[in-house]
């Protein structure tokens, strides 16, 4: 969803008021046409931090499909609008040339990564999810009490994470790992 | 967390045993606010901290003797008489009458009844109730009988008096009681009070009887269910809350249902049978799980095959799969293939020398993640020669969150969409896309299989809208909540739901296959209106006058309740313990669920509660509705012991003094091969000093999302220690040299931070130094920021954990400190 | 002009966080800079061309009411001086006060002679080598401009920056001085608040729990041109010899990082 350029005034509009804390503040754009704002003309999209779990509302604003500004939702009721440093530094996620853009492969003892089509690693890896399950999964073993029973379990591949991932995505690899028979499957809720 | 951070700001006292100003500093506004109303704040941390900064008490006390300090405040609260007696009486279990066979640690040194030496457990066979004829609790409301509750945690607490509490966690005795008489005197009708938790209480190998001891606290002074109160429990990440509710966790199915064990679980009945409790909203269980199974299986999910059940994966063994047993595992050889999704182990785990070890002895290694982690690269670390290393690496780049749609749980319960703001760049994908991508892939090297034990996975879906590898993520929101597998129609034949309408309620989960539900506790997050979804997640409306809780922003389960067991906000006859303190109350004249009846809860929440269900009903007096027994349990039911007892950690450097029994007598302490997880002894003269480890404002976890962002990576020069002046001097150490820490398991080369923050600890007459290291560093960072880099602090820590869910103990252990790196 | 603005920066609330100095350097674009050793958690060590709000920690034994340790935590930035001293020092007219009162630097007109950065009291304004010109706080300028408050005072998480007319703040920040002293804060002062007081008053002012000398500011900060006047009657050595001795002391203090 694009928020509207109305939307957008009017999330400019409480920010003025809430940072002013009740002063009824009007700040009228005297030198508005001689002074530019980079988000004016941008859309803005509603966001939710994705560090810390207090869950601040973000409003982070693209042009171009890319972002050039995130900063607190004003709306958010319990945060108001304010970051942490953390919060304020979101768009260094997305616009950081250390970020890797293609999918990577390592070979057994080599001392470098390899680009590869993403295609080529969806195959490889469920052709390694596939071979490790066939030949590693438990269908049957005997209980505490020496009778077989079925288990459908499968040891060999284990899971981890993620915290800092959707709850559709979470809920997603619970089903996938579940149907497969994984029970190596964590997250850091401990960590 | 069973409270609102918005609801903060009513809290008369808060205790912050969290660093809620250095890890949660936009919620911490509220904690601000409420000290603008009056309110004292506390911190109680081993180190003094931006928290203590702010606070009007610091309270450093010894790392791994919190339940010897919330001990001292039970007692402390019970000796002066300042516990809330009707809440107690009525809302809590105190008043139950145990077993005669039941001892306590006061009488056992230090053991509960039941342990076995040689098997290191408990038979728990005393822990338990007296019952009547019809199988009811007995109880006592004048609390005098010996064998209650309440006269037994007064018995256990005895010996938590504040001179044991001085010599045990170095609080002076003074400062002790002064901090004990202000938190506990904020109780009763009029006031309340609000204590926060981190991983500073659960990362010990008494972690979750940490938490326990806390909560009985809170019982004890009437601070739960009510404005102000409350168990405030921080998660550290965006969605460790989402995360868990959907479970990615080893001992549980989405919507806190038992992961199953072969031996107690072989079929669906006899899960059920076990699982479902005779009392309390657990009775409901088997909705939820049928309906989960259909969420799973779909139309394979049938009556006649137990809904597809003998196709889940069974446990071994309840002592098996957790994220400590799975590094032992693989460094053992047992686990071949390892997806790492959003998560840096080789850095953020216990023993992270092991942890690297271990996926060295790995056949394949996925990673999934927004920057090329530690993990990724375990084969390029410092030392390591990539050739010796045969494991096969994958890594696919992910999307952060600006980039997808979804949503986020956060730490008080609150479903949050959000947006996705632009198309990721190149080849990076949402973690989404890649599961269902796999998810298809893997079905057709399945497709054709008869195998029953694929069948279930082949039944799957992974599809959601138009294109398959690249679902529609509130189509999936939709399938968690649940759905109508069929038309539903109430007893007159009235269409209630139509086939594929989703749910508005966890209330209409049947068991019989009707109904599907991904996690029923999300069950409402989307609602159809007019003929159209409603996403609550997405929900805008702000705060008002009115709704201070703000009921319109998101979706809190369950059920959009912003406060837990808020019954408890009300007195037995339903009215509020005080004009200053209301939540919700009983309104004898709204009206009632019938036209004909008369009687609502109504207030300033959604009642945690059965909203037509008098105070004077049965049960209309029992806030604590997920408890079998409806009340708060000051008797509880972990496997170290009904209540908590102080041991030491497991590495220490003194001896218990509360008893004879030096560590949680349940304690997991794994054997690893090779000397990879070595201990130091009680007292040991080679480790002398206890270390605790923790987060800074500026850095995130094992630092994946800061340490290669220069807006914050520059923020901290390099990665530090903190250490007291009289430490300092002892070892000659000049504020920013380099220094050496170490323990059994490995060191690290840190640059000396000598401040007055932290102090020596007297414990029983002797001083003990304590020093505090972030664990937020390791050896990638940006290349113009040398400090970005640094030694991995995990190195240092160990494989050891809680009975109960196996955390690691990185708060409390102990180390050396040698100037100049050696 | 139209009715005067101000930040009114009240480190009693502030828990030193800074996200106030990371939204600043996210909105203007400020790049990144390497720290140096401060002895404490304080980075940098002082204003810089890239580094336009900039909190300080000071470690006070005994400073609290209670006689505990204090750790004094303060977001500072360019104070936007009545009279300020780089504008009265600025030869090409680029440094001008806007009608809101705050104190810019126009890049376009700025010729790069850095007397405005031997000119300030505080050591904010700073030398950007690669542009070759003077920087300082804007006041977010474009921000205030088109109706949105600073970046630092929308990110800050506990009203510890706040932002408004001059006149309500400064009334707002008396009654808070008095509320603080009652609970003990001996201490408790504002800093700039008062129009009449040096410098004519701070547009960027302070609620300061220990004298200002704690904090790195000084006591009775004055214009530096006024202090070469003095120092020409007493000395031989030409103003722009002792400008440059006032640069380098500021430099000096500006580096001296928190008490550790």
């Amino acid at each position: 969803m694009s928020l509207s350029r109305r939307d957008f005034l009017k999330f400019s509009g409480a920010t003025a008021a809430g940072v002013a804390a009740g002063t009824g503040i009007d700040l009228a754009p005297v030198e508005a046409a001689a002074t530019s704002l980079k988000i004016k003309e941008a859309k803005a999209f509603a966001g939710v931090c994705p560090y810390c779990a207090v869950g601040c509302g973000q409003l982070i604003y693209t042009r171009d499909n890319k972002i050039i500004d995130i900063e607190g939702n004003p709306d958010t009721p319990h945060t108001l609008g304010r970051l942490c440093p953390k919060g304020a530094a979101t768009i260094q996620l997305s616009n950081n040339p250390l970020r890797p853009t293609r999918a990577l492969y390592r070979a057994p003892g080599s001392d470098k990564w390899e680009e590869k089509p993403i295609e080529w690693m969806y195959e490889q890896i469920a052709g390694r999810y596939h071979d490790t399950r066939e030949k590693y999964f438990i269908e049957k073993e005997k209980d505490k009490d020496g009778k077989e029973v079925t288990v459908n379990r499968l040891e060999a591949i284990a899971s981890l994470g993620s915290a800092c991932i959707d709850n559709e995505e979470c809920y997603l690899l619970s089903k996938l790992n579940r149907t497969l028979g994984i029970v190596y499957h964590e997250h850091q809720a401990r960590v | 967390m069973t409270t609102n951070l918005i609801d903060m700001q009513n809290s008369d006292v808060i205790m912050a045993t969290s660093n809620m100003a250095e890890n949660h500093p936009v919620g911490f506004q509220w904690v601000m606010k409420a000290k603008e109303r009056g309110a004292k704040l506390i911190h109680v941390d081993p180190r003094y901290t931006r928290t203590s900064a702010a606070a009007d008490i610091h309270l450093p006390l010894r790392s791994g003797t919190n339940i010897a300090f919330f001990g001292g405040l039970i007692n402390y609260a019970i000796a002066k008489n300042l516990y809330f007696r009707d809440y107690v009486v009525h809302y809590t279990n105190a008043s139950f009458l145990i077993d005669p066979a039941f001892k306590t640690p006061t009488d056992l040194d230090g053991l509960f009844t039941g342990y076995d030496p040689a098997k290191k457990v408990y038979d728990r066979s005393s822990w338990k109730y007296q019952v009547d004829g019809e199988g009811n609790p007995r109880r006592d409301n004048t609390l005098k009988d010996p064998q209650t509750v309440f006269q037994l945690l007064k018995r256990h607490y005895s010996r938590y008096t504040p001179d044991m509490i001085e010599k045990v966690c170095g609080i002076p005795k003074a400062k002790f009681e002064e901090v004990a008489q202000l938190y506990c005197s904020n109780s009763g009708p009029e006031k309340t009070g609000a204590i926060t938790y981190a991983l500073n209480l659960t990362q010990h190998t008494n972690g979750v009887e940490n938490i326990r001891s806390l909560c009985m606290l809170q019982l004890l002074l009437g601070n739960v269910g009510r404005p102000g109160g409350g168990v405030v429990a921080l998660r550290g990440h965006a969605n460790v809350q989402g995360a868990t509710d959907l479970e990615l966790l080893y001992h549980e199915l989405p919507g806190y249902l038992p992961m199953p064990l072969r031996d107690q679980h072989p079929d669906l009945k006899t899960y059920l049978e076990r699982e479902t409790p005779k009392g309390g909203f657990w009775v409901n269980r088997p909705k939820f799980m049928v309906s989960l199974l259909k969420a799973f299986y779909g139309d394979a999910a049938t009556k006649d095959n137990d809904f597809g059940y003998q196709w889940l994966p069974k446990r071994a063994s309840a002592d098996a799969y957790s994220h400590q047993h799975m590094f032992v595992d693989m460094y053992e050889g047992k686990i071949k293939g390892f997806l790492a999704d959003g998560q840096n182990p080789a850095v953020g785990g216990p023993n992270a020398k092991l942890t690297r070890a271990a996926m060295a002895k790995l056949d394949w290694l996925l990673v999934v993640d927004i920057f090329l982690t530690e993990t990724a690269e375990f084969w390029k670390a410092p030392g390591i020669n990539a050739q010796d290393i045969k494991t096969e690496v994958f890594f696919l780049p992910a999307a952060p969150a600006a980039e997808k749609d979804g949503s986020l749980t956060n730490t008080m319960r609150l479903i949050q969409w959000h947006d996705k703001a632009v198309t990721p760049p190149g080849d990076v994908h949402s973690d989404a896309d890649f599961f269902c991508s796999l998810a298809h892939r893997l079905q057709k090297l399945y497709a054709g299989s008869k195998k029953d034990r694929d069948k279930g996975f082949l039944a799957a879906n992974f599809t959601y809208g138009a294109k398959p590898d690249e679902p529609e993520m509130v189509e999936v929101l939709k399938e968690i909540n649940g759905v109508a597998t069929e038309d539903i129609t109430d007893k007159d034949g009235k269409l209630v739901y139509r086939k594929g309408q989703p749910l508005n309620s966890f209330a209409h989960l049947t068991d019989d296959g009707k109904t599907t539900s991904g996690c029923w506790i999300y069950t409402g997050v989307t609602v159809e209106v007019d003929g159209k979804l409603v996403n609550k997640a997405a929900g805008r409306k702000p705060a008002d006058d009115k709704d201070y809780l703000a009921h319109g922003w998101g979706f809190a389960w369950p059920a959009n309740r912003r406060i837990l067991y808020n019954r408890a906000a009300a007195d037995l006859r339903g009215k509020p313990w005080s004009e200053k303190k209301k939540l919700i109350w009983w309104d004898a004249n709204a009206p009632g669920q019938k036209p004909e009846d008369k009687g609502k809860w109504v207030g300033l929440d959604v009642p945690d509660f059965n909203a037509f269900l008098a105070p004077d009903a049965k049960n209309g007096d029992k806030p604590f509705i997920m408890r079998t027994d409806l009340v708060g349990g000051f008797f509880g039911p972990l496997n170290d012991g009904p209540f908590p007892e102080h041991y030491e950690p497991v590495e220490s450097p003194t001896k218990n003094l509360l008893s004879k029994t030096q560590i949680n007598p349940v304690v997991k302490i794994w054997k690893v091969p090779d000397q990879k997880n070595e201990l130091a002894p009680v007292g040991s003269p080679d480790y002398p000093y206890v270390i605790t480890t923790y987060r800074l404002t500026e850095h995130h976890l094992s630092g994946v999302m800061s340490r290669y962002l220069p807006m914050l990576a520059e923020l901290h020069h390099s990665h530090f220690a903190e250490i007291s002046h009289e430490l300092a001097r002892e070892l000659g150490i000049e504020n920013g040299e380099k220094i050496t820490v170490l323990s059994p398991r490995g060191k690290v080369h840190v640059t000396a931070m000598v401040t007055h923050r932290i102090k020596p600890f007297t414990i029983n007459g002797k001083t003990v130094h304590q020093i505090g290291v972030p664990w937020h560093w390791g050896w990638k960072g940006v290349d113009e920021l040398p400090g970005s880099r640094g030694d991995i602090t995990n190195d240092l820590s160990a494989t050891v954990g809680d009975p109960n869910v196996y955390i690691q103990e990185t708060k409390a252990f102990v180390c050396n400190v040698k100037k100049g790196v050696v | 002009m139209v009715r005067t603005l101000a930040m009114f920066t009240d480190t009693s609330l502030c828990i030193g966080c800074r996200a106030c100095q990371v939204a600043c350097k996210q909105w203007n674009e400020l790049g990144l800079e390497v720290p140096e050793w401060t002895g404490g958690y304080q980075n940098h060590a002082h204003f810089t061309d890239k580094t336009y709000r900039l909190v300080r920690f000071i470690e006070e034994p005994g400073g609290k009411p209670n006689g505990d340790l204090a750790w004094l935590l303060m977001s500072d930035v360019c104070k936007h001086c009545a009279e300020a001293g780089c504008l009265d020092a600025c030869p090409t007219g680029a440094i001008y006060r806007t009608e809101y009162g705050t104190v810019n630097i126009n890049q376009d007109v700025c010729n790069g002679c850095r007397y405005c950065v031997s000119s300030c009291p505080f050591g904010v304004v700073s030398f950007n080598e690669s542009t070759g010109t003077a920087k300082k706080c804007t006041f977010c300028n474009d921000r205030i401009h088109n109706g949105l408050g600073p970046a630092c005072a929308k990110a800050c998480p506990t009203e510890s920056i706040q932002f408004g007319f001059r006149d309500e703040l400064v009334g707002k920040a008396a009654k808070r001085v008095e509320k603080l002293k009652a609970m003990g804060f001996k201490d408790a002062q504002l800093y700039g608040a008062d129009a009449k007081g040096f410098l004519g008053g701070l547009n960027a002012f302070f609620l300061l729990l220990a004298k200002p000398s704690t904090y790195d500011l000084p006591d009775n900060p004055r214009l530096p041109q006024r202090n070469v006047m003095v120092d020409s009657l007493l000395s031989i050595g030409s103003a722009l010899v002792v400008g440059l001795g006032v640069l380098l002391s500021f430099r000096e203090r500006g580096k001296g990082g928190p008490h550790a």
